[in-house]
């Protein structure tokens, strides 16, 4: 016990030895952390406009109103252009997007809603690289083009109204009591509209026909809101402490080289008394790099665990027990620390990717989020985001703990299967 | 004290070591010599423990490694061919860490490492590290890790590797106290001198063969016998006098000084001169 005591003493005192290496694990997860949280942003934060590049080729009284609406929309920033210089905003990466309505816009578009005419064709132009914003422009275009179309086409007193009841009356070949019929129906929208106008509250367009109440749904207190510094801080928490696990791993490479291996060999100690040392040392040095960090980002960042206490901690053991197999694992199997270093930190990067520690695991294909169960980071950044910003209970964690202490098991067995032991 | 009975050692398909045995009494140093990839490391390893003989065994005072190998690895103090220590934790640190291992803690302990610094000159840099140590108080400090918990075997495997004669002196001094303290020493060393001043018996292995073994004086006269002729002159040789003597039928050389071979001339003629690596 004593001589366990004393390899975990040694790991310990040559970790916080190193001054800087020492200051540099807790900072550069800090930094990258608050990084990533900021760019994530919290709800509460106003979202980033989308640059909206626009040109009228139209100039009609409903293609300005659409204009308006547009520029009005806190969604957009909208930027007045020629045709060929939204292009070349659009291009250049200056706007994602780039919208022109043609020539005749606002008659086509007012007949084709009734299907009457050819459809006016809206150009958007858009950068690649950026699509989503593709998305959220078509539909807001769509939202605002229906309303202020609708609201044209059926004003009784516009041209579109007239034309269409025109039109629709005299077809050739529609049914008298059918003519009737619609013939009222014209008459009673320009009644409506009609009174609307003379009560001052003008005509209606469609509209979205709802309105939405937005709620998060993330804690037991509702008015806590969700903290994006929650989620990085866990990310990169788990990515530098992989990180020291595989120095660690390297650490013992270079024990073989020195010849510090054989002479610990030499001692009279079991193998399970020298890479036991290994893992408590390097369990510890993962849950005081955890428990810093959070420490941090728990003072400066405003992250709380908001749910089980006793379920965070159980993650953060079963992680650094994970970590310091996986550090053995890599040990057991590298040949050389210059040749092992990069494939292990090539595995480590993946992992952490693949784990949702850089950003959430949801974005992924379906395919990929099914992958990623088989990764033990994974389960290491759902347990501590269920524990923290998500406040479930401890037997959330329950999975997350008990996959993580299934990874450390088989780390560790491949490890002494693997781990070379004899050496000229 | 450390006997070794037909040590046998593949890896892979390669003999490394094929039926070494050696025998070291308390009290006495034993020259393990050999070119490289002669199979000495691999028979130190076999010594301490380290690497398990296809063949043959290993024992100390008649108990071996099987029966109880924590008993037996404590009686064996290894210094390894390489500078093995922590080299960001202090000298005493170092010696501390591997007395812990072999089971010492509290005052004993810390008594214990300063002695051994004191042994090999180091007390009065107890507390630097190893970082800061010349070539030499490395090679010093190696040894002083390995005596920490006072074994009756010491494994030296080429422990003088770079150092200045100084430290070389001193690490001598140090062994010859030891051996004057009855520990069994077997020393594996390039250095003929080194075998010369410090073996009591020397064993030449050559790919992983004992190929000689005896004192100094008995591989000498492995070598092949010429008789010589010794004059002692009155006053300085007289260049014509040589001459003469040179001129005389069967005389091969005249040398103004007898020349004897040394334990160099023998380890060459035993093992060859081309280079192994």
């Amino acid at each position: 016990m004593s001589a366990l005591l004393a390899l975990v003493r040694k790991d310990l005192v040559l970790y916080f030895s190193d001054r800087r290496a020492l200051i540099m694990s807790i900072v550069a997860p800090v930094l990258i952390a608050a990084l990533f949280g900021a760019l994530f942003g919290n709800s509460d934060n106003k979202p980033a406009q989308i640059g909206l590049a626009l040109t009228d080729l139209d100039r009609s009284e409903l293609s300005q109103q659409i204009v308006a609406a547009l520029r009005a929309d806190s969604s957009f920033a909208v930027v007045d252009a020629t045709e060929a210089q939204a292009t070349e905003l659009v291009r250049a990466g200056k706007v994602p997007a780039a919208l022109t309505l043609p020539a005749g816009f606002g008659s086509q578009a007012g007949q084709a809603l009734f299907g009457i005419g050819a459809k006016p064709e809206v150009v958007l132009r858009y950068d690649p690289s950026q699509a989503m914003a593709l998305q959220v422009v078509r539909g807001m275009l769509a939202q605002h083009v229906m309303q202020h179309v609708t609201r044209a086409a059926l004003s009784a007193d516009g041209p579109v109204f007239a034309e269409l009841r025109e039109r629709t009356l005299q077809s050739p070949g529609l049914p008298e009591a059918r003519r009737r019929q619609l013939g009222a129906l014209f008459d009673d929208v320009a009644r409506v509209q009609g009174a609307a106008s003379a009560s001052g509250n003008g005509g209606f367009g469609l509209a979205v026909p709802y309105a939405t109440r937005e709620l998060q749904a993330t804690g037991a207190r509702p008015e806590r809101k969700y903290n994006s510094y929650a989620h990085s801080f866990v990310g990169m928490g788990v990515q530098f402490v992989l990180l020291m696990g595989v120095d660690i791993g390297i650490a013992l490479l270079a024990m073989r080289r020195l010849g510090l291996w054989k002479r610990l060999r030499a001692a009279p100690l079991s193998r399970a008394t020298l890479l036991g040392s290994r893992i408590v040392s390097c369990a510890a040095i993962a849950l005081f790099s955890m428990t810093v960090v959070f420490g941090v980002a728990t003072a400066l960042f405003g992250m709380r665990i908001e749910g089980s206490l006793v379920g965070f901690v159980a993650v953060l053991v079963a992680f650094a027990l994970m970590t310091a197999t996986f550090g053995l694992l890599i040990a057991a199997l590298g040949r050389t620390p210059e040749a092992t270093r990069g494939l292990a930190i090539l595995a480590t990067l993946l992992m952490v990717m693949l784990g949702g520690a850089w950003v959430p695991s949801f974005i992924f294909p379906a395919w990929l989020q099914t992958v990623s169960l088989a990764v033990p980071t994974r389960w290491a950044v759902d347990g501590l985001e269920a524990m923290s910003w998500r406040a479930l209970p401890l037997s959330a964690a329950v999975p997350s703990v008990a996959v993580l202490l299934g990874f450390a098991a088989l780390f560790g067995a491949l490890a002494l299967w693997r781990f070379d032991w004899e050496e000229a | 004290m450390l006997e070794a009975i037909g040590l046998r050692k593949f890896f892979g398909d390669r003999v490394a070591v094929a039926d070494v045995s050696l025998q070291v009494r308390a009290g006495e140093l034993l020259g393990l010599l050999g070119p490289n990839g002669a199979g000495k490391s691999t028979t130190v390893g076999m010594l301490c423990g380290l690497i398990a003989p296809d063949a043959g065994h290993v024992t100390i005072a008649g108990a071996s490694i099987a029966a109880n190998a924590a008993a037996f690895k404590r009686r064996i103090g290894l210094v390894p061919q390489d500078l093995a220590l922590f080299e960001d934790l202090g000298a005493r640190a170092n010696v501390e860490l591997f007395g812990a291992l072999y089971g010492l803690h509290g005052a004993t302990l810390k008594r214990r490492a300063l002695e051994v610094l004191s042994i090999v000159g180091l007390a009065e840099r107890a507390g630097d590290r190893p970082a800061t140590f010349s070539g030499g108080m490395k090679r010093r400090l190696n040894i002083a890790c390995a005596l920490v918990h006072d074994p009756d075997v010491l494994l030296l495997d080429e422990p003088t590797a770079g150092v200045d004669p100084q430290s070389r002196n001193a690490i001598f001094d140090s062994l010859e106290a030891l051996k004057a303290q009855g520990k069994a020493l077997v020393y594996t060393t390039h250095y003929m001198e080194e075998a010369e001043r410090l073996a009591d018996r020397i064993v030449v292995v050559d790919h992983g063969r004992v190929v000689a073994s005896g004192t100094q004086a008995e591989l000498a006269r492995q070598l092949p016998a010429t008789d010589t002729l010794e004059l002692e002159l009155a006053g300085a040789a007289d260049p014509a006098l040589l001459a003469a003597l040179a001129a005389l039928p069967g005389v091969r050389a005249v040398r103004a000084a007898a020349a004897r071979g040394n334990l160099e001339d023998v380890f060459l003629a035993l093992t060859g001169r081309q280079l192994r690596d």
